[in-house]
């Protein structure tokens, strides 16, 4: 309990992960203090996303620690990490495509709130429940939409719905992996927009390709290369990097061709 | 957005997830057509509860396979348990009471649900098909190995049990076996209705539609399934206590295969996590097995067989998801 005083909200130490013979996390470091905007670049395939499945449960390193708030949660389950604190949306979108998008919301609070053991219906603990999601739905401008099952969404708007699975966690620590993938260039600012005004007490490490946004949101950036953290720093050291003109933004032009 | 559009969407969204708890009108019918067919078929109420007996049945099914997604092919196992409990209790030990017999079927059918499910668990798809399957078959030789306590393949026969209630006694015509079984399943289903629209319930679809989501908002899956399984469990150990009250004999033919795939025949016919699929499936298996197998055994399972094969590819939903969709067409066109 001291340590969360002044402990980081997240912090990685020497994590690696092999896939048989591949590395696709080397030894990797990283510390978001309390309100970071830290962003996570690399090339495809630098191992990212992996990245994010080690920081929360989804993948076992086979080297290194988790710590949130300073306590070690390695041995820890995804659902356990989940609880404490730990949030992240995905790459490609993951819901419950045959519920509305109410109900995918308020799965997440009642996950939260721990109602989801609850197995009797309460009409007046169910109505704060879903009281709760709609605010977190108008919050993103998604509440007209509450009702529409989400696999009829534009998938720019399911999306949205990935943010706000992630945000109904009310969590200290969020990963977002790609929150724009996949949108029509057009649609991608609402997004960025929602990412842009985060609760600035989250921790947030967001992966990201489009350098103007990265360069916009993030305090400090780490770049990721074959698993390893190449370099880190802030946007200005970063964009005056050589190397990683070379093997990052050299290429960025081209990197969807 | 304008603050009374917010409003309206907050009433409609309350409306809506309330809908979800709220009774419908048709949730009166299979309650009115049982009630029916017990003054219209005076003379076919001991088939009649039978028919419910694998409704309460299916209905245990429903909640692991239809709402948390669970594919199992031994839930017999579970019937057998609870089946054997009563008539065990009531052949060795002279316990004939039938209602705490139903308690204890359940405690033991739970029992064995959860400790299986510790381990079965663990396993989706193709490996839990073939563990569920081959632990019920390792149940029943286990049934036929101690034959000087079960019986072995010749069961129990001639059981007696009390009067339910300590009032009605089972009658020849099999009302009292009737009305026990309707009671029975009617209390289970208010049960089982209450968990699936309950947060817990929500949670079990959430696993359905998308496991790895449900981990990664701290959902603890694999408890949620062991609870799950084992209210199945329980239910289905109740199904088999009421299977052998109402024949008042057991035998090792409850772990068949062919039950543990009746009943998920009856599910996907009636239609799976909508909790009345489990009725109008064992209604329509039941009626059709009973009336085809007059013809020939061979004519009842080609016309079983034909009609799956019309449901998985033509109405996947089942029965109900037919009725259902039906029902939106039909509303489709007005307010
Ligand atoms: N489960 C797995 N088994 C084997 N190899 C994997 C697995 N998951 C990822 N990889 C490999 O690990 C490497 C890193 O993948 P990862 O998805 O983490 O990259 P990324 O940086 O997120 O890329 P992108 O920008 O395309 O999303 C890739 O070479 C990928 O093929
Ligand atoms: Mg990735």
């Amino acid at each position: 309990m001291i340590a969360s005083m002044t402990a980081p909200a997240l912090e990685i130490r020497g994590l690696a992960r092999n896939f048989g013979a591949l590395a696709v996390a080397r030894h990797i470091d990283l510390v978001l203090e309390r309100g970071a905007r830290h962003a996570l670049i690399g090339p495809n395939g630098a191992g990212k996303t992996t990245l994010v499945n080690l920081i929360t449960g989804v993948l076992k390193p086979s080297a290194g620690r988790v710590l949130l708030d300073g306590d070690d949660v390695t041995g820890l389950p995804q659902a356990a990490r989940a609880r404490r604190g730990i949030a992240r949306t995905f790459q490609i979108n993951q819901l419950f495509r045959g519920l509305t998008v109410l109900e995918n919301v308020c799965l997440a609070v009642a996950e939260r709130t721990g109602a989801a053991r609850r197995m009797f219906p309460s009409v007046r603990r169910d109505a704060a429940m879903i009281d709760e999601a709609l605010a977190q739905l108008d919050g993103l401008r998604l509440a007209g939409d509450a009702l529409v099952p989400v696999r009829e969404l534009p998938y720019g708007r399911q999306r949205l719905v990935e943010i706000a699975l992630a945000l109904a966690q009310r969590p200290r620590v969020l990963l977002l992996d790609e929150p724009a993938a996949g949108v029509p260039s057009a649609e991608s600012h609402l997004i960025l927009d929602v990412v842009a005004s985060l609760d600035p007490d989250i921790a947030v490490l967001i992966i990201e390709h489009d350098m103007d946004v990265v360069f916009r949101f993030a305090r400090r950036i780490s770049v990721l290369v074959a698993g390893a953290v190449m370099t880190e720093g802030t946007p200005e050291e970063i964009r005056a990097d050589p190397r990683v003109r070379a093997v990052y933004l050299g290429e960025s032009g081209d990197r969807h061709g | 957005m304008a603050a009374t559009d917010e409003i309206a969407v907050a009433a409609r969204a309350r409306r809506f997830l309330a809908a979800h708890a709220r009774l419908r009108p048709t949730e009166a019918l299979p309650w009115l057509v049982a009630v029916a067919a017990f003054f219209v078929f005076p003379d076919r109420l001991t088939f009649g509860s039978q028919v419910l007996v694998m409704a309460l049945f299916a209905l245990s099914l429903d909640l692991v396979l239809g709402y948390a997604g669970i594919l199992t092919l031994g839930h017999a196992a579970f019937f057998g348990i609870g089946a054997y409990t009563v008539g065990l209790l009531a052949a060795r030990l002279d316990w004939t009471e039938p209602l705490t017999g139903l308690l204890a079927a359940a405690t033991c059918a739970g029992f064995a649900g959860a400790l299986s499910g510790v381990v079965l668990l663990r396993y989706r798809g193709l490996t839990l098909l073939v563990l569920t399957l081959s632990t019920t078959f390792i149940l029943q030789e286990f049934g036929n190995v101690f034959d000087r306590v079960t019986g072995g393949y010749d069961g129990l026969p001639g059981l007696s049990f009390s009067p339910v209630l300590g009032v009605f006694d089972y009658d020849l015509f099999g009302r009292t076996a009737y009305l026990y079984a309707l009671a029975v399943l009617f209390v289970c289903f208010c049960l089982a209705r209450a968990i699936v629209v309950s947060p817990f319930g929500r949670s079990l679809v959430g696993i359905r539609e998308n496991t790895a989501r449900m981990h990664s908002i701290g959902a603890p899956v694999h408890g949620r399934l062991l609870v799950a399984y084992t209210v199945s469990a329980a239910l289905a150990g109740v199904a088999g206590a009421l299977h052998a009250h109402t024949n008042a004999f057991v035998t090792l033919s409850v772990f068949d295969f062919e039950n543990s795939a009746g009943v998920l025949v009856m599910l996907i016919l009636g239609g799976t996590g909508r909790l009345y699929g489990a009725f109008w499936g064992a209604v329509v298996y039941m009626v059709l097995q009973d009336s085809l197998a007059k013809f020939s055994p061979a004519f009842w399972q080609a016309g079983v067989g034909l009609l799956l094969i019309v449901t998985v590819l033509f109405a996947r939903a089942g029965i109900l998801g037919l009725v259902e969709a039906a029902g939106r067409r039909l509303r489709g066109g007005g307010p």
